[in-house]
Parts: C-alpha cells; structure tokens; sequence
C-alpha cells in the first residue's frame, strides 16, 4: 500500500517537472526567434540592419502558406541550410525539444492566420 | 608573530569584505550561487549576466580594469526584448530603458574580481577544451563567422557592424577565457539551458578559427583606441 503512494507521488513529481521543463510556443519565441523575426512577427528584428538577407515576415500568409508544416520543423530544428536557405537562421536542436518545435510551427500558423498550400 | 596574525587577519577581513560586497551589491543583479537559469520566466528575469561560474569564464585582469570604468556589452541588454521597441525600418534599442553599471573603487574592484574568480564549478567543461596556438588572416576569419556561420546575425563585430541581441564581440578575447569561449560555443546550453545563443554544431577546426578570429579583433580594437 504504501509502494502505491509513493509511486502516485513519484509520478505526480515527474509530470510536474515535464511540464516545468516544456516551455509555451509565446515563451520560446519572444526568446528566440523575436531578436531576427521581430517584436510583431514581422520580419523586421533587432538584429537585421547588415544582414544579407532578411528573416521571414512571419505575418505574410502567402509565403507562410508556401511552406509544410515538416519544412517549418525542418528549418527550426536544423537550420536555414537545411533548406538551402541563409545559414543566419540558426539550428534550434540543442535548445528546443521536438515538442516545443511542434507547438511553435502551430504558433507560426497562427501568426500568419494561414495552412500550407491555401 | 603579532605582525603575521594582522597580516593573516587582514587578509581574511579582504576577503570577507569582497564576498559581502558580491552578496549585497553584485547579488541584487547577478546570480552568484547558481544554479543558473533553467526555465525562460528566470532567464527573462535577468537583469545582469549569471557570475555563478565567473571564474570559469571571465579574465581577472579585465574584471578589474571593467569594474572600475563599465562599458556596455550588451547593445540591447540582458534580456534584449526589455529593451527594444518597434522602429521605422526595424526594431530599435530603446536607450531609456538600458541602465548603466555601476563603477566601483581599484582596490573594490581587484577584491571583487579576487572572489569572482573563485567560482568555477565547471571546470570539467574547461578541461575539454585545448586551444591551439596559431593565427588567422583577419579577412578569413570573418568569412567565417559572418558567411559561413551566420554569427553576425546577432553579435557585432565592431562598433557599427552585426546584430544587437548578442554581446558584442570585438573586446571578447580581452574579457574572457579563450577556453571559456571555445566551450560555450560548443554547447552553449552545458552553460546556459536557455541562453539565446544556439548550438550551432561547429567543429573543433572551427571553434579555434573563431577563437584565432576573436584575438586578430581584439588587438584592432586596442589598437583603434
């Protein structure tokens, strides 16, 4: 009997700390990707004055809906290059879990209020 | 006998005296125990660089000289999204919510730098890193960085040129251990779980290019002054 308290609380514990570790889809990108994105999404960050090339307007449905889902994840993860595009958008991997690249591509579609392909 | 135990109580009184001054003055802006941030509401919260492994990371003598005459290091601050606001073209510093640090006396400023440097608690990390000695054209190494590595997205490489959320790097190679250096650039997170700095995969070959890279601006900038 007790083994079964002490497992609940052990889980209880494990699933706290999972969600302490997991950050929101708002919270990773006003860290991350707001200093080249920009403040609105726009495109137009802190960082872009003597970039070659610029960020992608997040906000710009037609381009945004020019991308998958699994490309957004792609180029979040592992970088611009991956894509064969600029090496200024750096690879995520070591920062973000799978799961928070996941909730940040839906977050990207719900700043372009767009799907791929429409 | 009397003279050495004055010495030896002097001393200690130091000590003792830079360590208060780190807990009351340093600690209501930098963290100096640890452990350093591990979530993002922490790692906005910071108003200062984490000092809990100064003395993995900084170089005493320009602690001492730093303290005494601060300059920014951070164009946009610690957290940049506190200190930006939307601009005509882009987002732009706003310098009004950017404070100064605070300069302190040299004999403040030596003790301070004293206890700092005491605190290493990544060592192991230190440990891995060999720096190869060896130099780089200048010209190279900021293909490099710019071109090949994309850092200027968020690092300045002089004054009026790179990115604004990161700290700048044309004083780094005077600020910090080049061993520091080589290590955060491999894994920033083994420092820093939520640093804005990414892994970026580089290589050793690479890592010492930056580090080469870092020395050549370094010694431009001392120059320029």
């Amino acid at each position: 009997m007790p083994n079964k308290f002490l497992f609940i609380i052990l889980l209880a514990i494990s699933i706290q700390s999972q969600a302490q570790a997991k950050e929101t889809a708002a919270d990773n990108y006003k860290a991350y990707c707001v200093q080249c994105h920009g403040m609105e999404g726009n495109g137009k960050g802190v960082n872009i004055r003597d970039m070659s090339v610029q960020p992608r307007d997040h906000t710009d449905a037609k381009s945004m809906s020019g991308r998958s889902d699994e490309t957004l994840f792609k180029v979040i993860k592992e970088g611009g290059s991956s894509i064969s595009k600029s090496v200024l958008m750096p690879p995520w991997a070591g920062t973000l879990s799978d799961e928070e690249i996941k909730d940040l591509v839906q977050h990207l579609r719900m700043m372009c209020k767009c799907k791929f392909g429409t | 006998m009397k003279r050495y135990f004055l010495v030896l109580l002097l001393a200690v009184s130091g000590n003792s005296l830079a360590d208060g001054m780190l807990q009351r003055d340093c600690a209501s802006c930098h963290n100096i125990t640890g452990p350093v941030a591990q979530t993002l509401k922490k790692a906005f919260a910071k108003k200062g660089p984490d000092l809990s492994y100064a003395g993995n990371k900084y170089r005493q003598e320009w602690l001492v000289s730093w303290l005494q005459k601060p300059t920014r290091i951070r164009p946009a601050g610690m957290y940049y999204g506190d200190h930006i606001k939307p601009g005509a073209k882009s987002d732009e510093i706003d310098p009004a919510t950017l404070k100064d640090h605070i300069a302190i006396s040299n004999a403040d400023a030596a003790a301070v730098a004293a206890e700092l440097m005491k605190l290493k608690p990544h060592d192991d990390l230190i440990a891995k890193e060999k720096i190869e000695p060896g130099s780089i054209d200048k010209q190279m190494g900021e293909m490099n960085f710019d071109k090949f590595w994309g850092c200027m997205a968020c690092h300045l490489i002089e004054p009026e040129y790179g990115g604004m959320s990161g700290p700048e790097l044309y004083t780094v190679a005077k600020r910090l251990q080049p061993e520091f250096i080589a290590s955060f650039i491999r894994n920033p997170q083994a420092w820093e779980p939520k640093t804005w700095m990414p892994n970026k995969g580089a290589s050793s070959g690479s890592i010492q290019k930056f580090v080469q890279y870092f020395e050549v601006l370094g010694k431009e900038s001392a120059n320029a002054k």
